[in-house]
């Protein structure tokens, strides 16, 4: 397998909507989209575009109500709550745009959580994730609580928090929203370094264009669909 | 994932210590307020109680509790030793008569006149003197809270001189009776010396105390005493429980006390509910996260119980450390002896701790099982 000839994720005309009647909204309107293996594809837009709900639906936290979805080769909606549950588990990193570390933790604690949701053994966990953080340039700060840590840093742990259970696929929400720009290059860089793999897939959502050379290619959404996609191939 | 959701918990130091200690004053103030209680109650029947010989206690048919007696026939002695099963029966005289010492320091006294031919129904502790020189003429053994009362600051001992209705009387011994409802001294004499003291009546036995012969239930003999004699007989535990009873329905103490512990029920239950329920809702993007990193809804409720469990175990233990301290420097007081951290408080105490952090905890879950895990990317 050639990496970026397979499909990690396949979005046939996806639809999902919120509310009934009235309030009913039309947040996704037919997409199409893939992310392949070995690459950082980027989704982009503006806000309210339907760039959340459609990795939400990607990732199985919500439903679609229209159209095909295959992650990984299995349609994820079709999987029963707890199916999906450890699907979610065992194949999917989150990156979010707060970090979303658990302030009472240390570094190393946070990064091993998936790892102890998995079941390992919490002093295995732990050293995993100490090397993860090693990997990732925090050698030194394993036993910094997030508030001890800077944004970029807090980041960084939440890299290695999201790669540490080897998904198959990442799924990154606004990952440099919250940094000033060396910070977000860093992060990216990291990400770029250590998330690629081929039997990977990295999804980033994101508004900043600064980081845009980092990706393979780039999806555009505008009001529920994607409008345009470009692939490195071509920008180049 | 307990060591996820423990150290989550213990992670806001603030909140956690807040969570705690609302739970350790709740349960100080219920197992305080509980056991007091019962000890007040347990009070009004001491002196059924320390009357360990005799296991049957008759009276008149319309006396309710200790307190309240109308004198007996002599003749129903003779009536109630007549009832097949009896071992034996002994007259037991209470009255109040006002107590006076040598420098005219007085108090309305409890005295308690034992049988004359057997001392039947002291109690058992004596400290200095013994029971047996009651049979000496004008003697008293007196109890030590009410000596330190008639005598305050001065040292136990035998001898000293009382006045009880122009009888001079002698202190023979000192008694650690427990504790009656009403402060008073006590004072334990034989029956004939006591009614002198209180003046004669034309009927005079207060109660009369039996025990059954071996073989035949207390229970069944109060049975075969009201049958034979009409009069009202109560085994020695249907008694207290009468007294109990009387000053539950007829006096203000159940209201009292029952206000401060709905109080302190629900002072407790508010705060430590409303401070665990803040901590759940204020982790909900935590919770979101872990939900949508793969933790299935039975583990975070279990995560949520075990935090609301150890939260309210720690905070029950510490606040039952505080009310044993009290108690225990209380027990040694004259005036709260007798006065213990009962465990039947503590484990009701515990009951509605557990009860409390449960309602919390379940209030908590429901936000945590409708929360969507797609939430943690608002």
């Amino acid at each position: 397998m050639n990496p970026g000839d397979t499909l990690a994720v396949s979005c046939r005309e996806v639809q999902k909507h919120f509310g009934d009647g009235e309030t009913r909204v039309q947040a996704l309107r037919g997409v199409e989209f893939d992310a392949r293996f070995g690459e950082l594809s980027f989704l982009v837009g503006p806000s309210g575009c339907g760039k959340t709900t459609l990795i939400s639906v990607i990732a199985g936290l919500l439903d679609r109500t229209g159209g095909e979805l295959s992650v990984l080769g299995v349609e994820v909606d079709k999987l029963t709550p707890s199916e999906r549950i450890l699907f979610r588990r065992k194949n999917v990193g989150f990156l979010f745009q707060q970090y979303n570390l658990l302030p009472a933790f240390t570094a190393a604690e946070n990064v091993a959580v998936p790892l102890l949701i998995a079941g390992v053994p919490r002093k295995e966990a732990l050293e995993r994730a100490r090397s993860m953080l090693s990997r990732l340039g925090l050698a030194e700060r394993t036993g910094a609580l997030p508030s001890q840590l800077s944004g970029g840093q807090q980041q960084r742990v939440a890299l290695a928090r999201a790669l540490i259970h080897e998904p198959r696929l990442v799924i990154c929400d606004e990952p440099t929203a919250a940094l000033d720009h060396a910070s977000g290059e860093a992060v990216m860089s990291l990400l770029s370094a250590n998330a690629v793999h081929p039997d990977r897939a990295v999804i980033i959502v994101t508004h900043d264009t600064r980081v845009f050379h980092y990706a393979q290619s780039i999806a555009q959404m505008d009001d529920g669909r994607i409008a345009k996609v470009t692939r490195k191939e071509a920008q180049a | 994932m307990n060591f996820v959701a423990l150290r989550m918990l213990v992670g806001d130091r603030s909140k956690y210590f807040g969570l705690v200690f609302a739970i350790a004053f709740c349960t100080f103030l219920l197992e305080n307020q509980t056991s007091i209680f019962a000890g007040i109650l347990k009070r009004t029947a001491s002196q059924i109680l320390d009357v360990t010989d005799a296991e049957v206690w008759v009276m008149d048919p319309k006396t309710e509790y200790w307190d309240q007696t109308k004198a007996l026939k002599d003749t129903d002695l003779t009536r109630v030793r007549g009832v097949p099963g009896v071992a034996w029966a002994v007259r037991l005289f209470k009255g109040n008569p006002v107590t006076k010492t040598l420098n005219g320091k007085f108090a309305v006294s409890l005295i308690i006149g034992l049988d004359d031919a057997t001392l039947s129904g002291a109690p058992r502790k004596i400290l200095l003197g013994s029971w047996e020189r009651l049979w000496e003429p004008d003697s008293v053994v007196i109890d030590e809270a009410g000596y330190v009362l008639l005598f305050p600051g001065e040292p136990l001992e035998l001898g000293r001189t009382l006045e009880m209705n122009d009888h001079r009387v002698t202190v023979v011994g000192i008694s650690d009776p427990s504790p009656p409802f009403l402060s008073v001294p006590i004072m334990h004499t034989r029956y004939s010396e006591a009614v002198n003291f209180l003046g004669r009546e034309r009927t005079q036995l207060s109660f009369i105390v039996a025990r059954a012969l071996p073989g035949i239930a207390p229970s069944e003999l109060t049975a075969r005493i009201e049958n034979a004699t009409s009069l009202r007989a109560r085994t020695t535990q249907q008694f207290m429980w009468d007294c109990v009873r009387y000053y539950l329905k007829n006096t203000g103490i159940p209201v009292n006390f029952g206000i401060t512990i709905l109080v302190a029920l629900v002072v407790g239950t508010v705060v430590a509910g409303q401070t665990f329920y803040l901590f759940t809702v204020e982790n909900l993007k935590q919770f979101g996260a872990l939900k949508a990193m793969g933790v299935t809804n039975p583990r975070l409720v279990g995560m949520i119980l075990l935090q609301a469990a150890s939260v309210a175990a720690l905070g029950f233990s510490l606040g039952t450390g505080m009310a044993a301290i009290f108690f225990e420097i209380f027990r040694h007081k004259l005036a709260t002896r007798g006065i213990v951290l009962w465990w039947q408080c503590a484990g009701l105490t515990g009951a509605c701790i557990f009860f409390v952090a449960m309602v919390a905890s379940i209030l908590s879950i429901r936000r945590v099982l409708v929360l969507e895990p797609a939430e943690v990317f608002r």
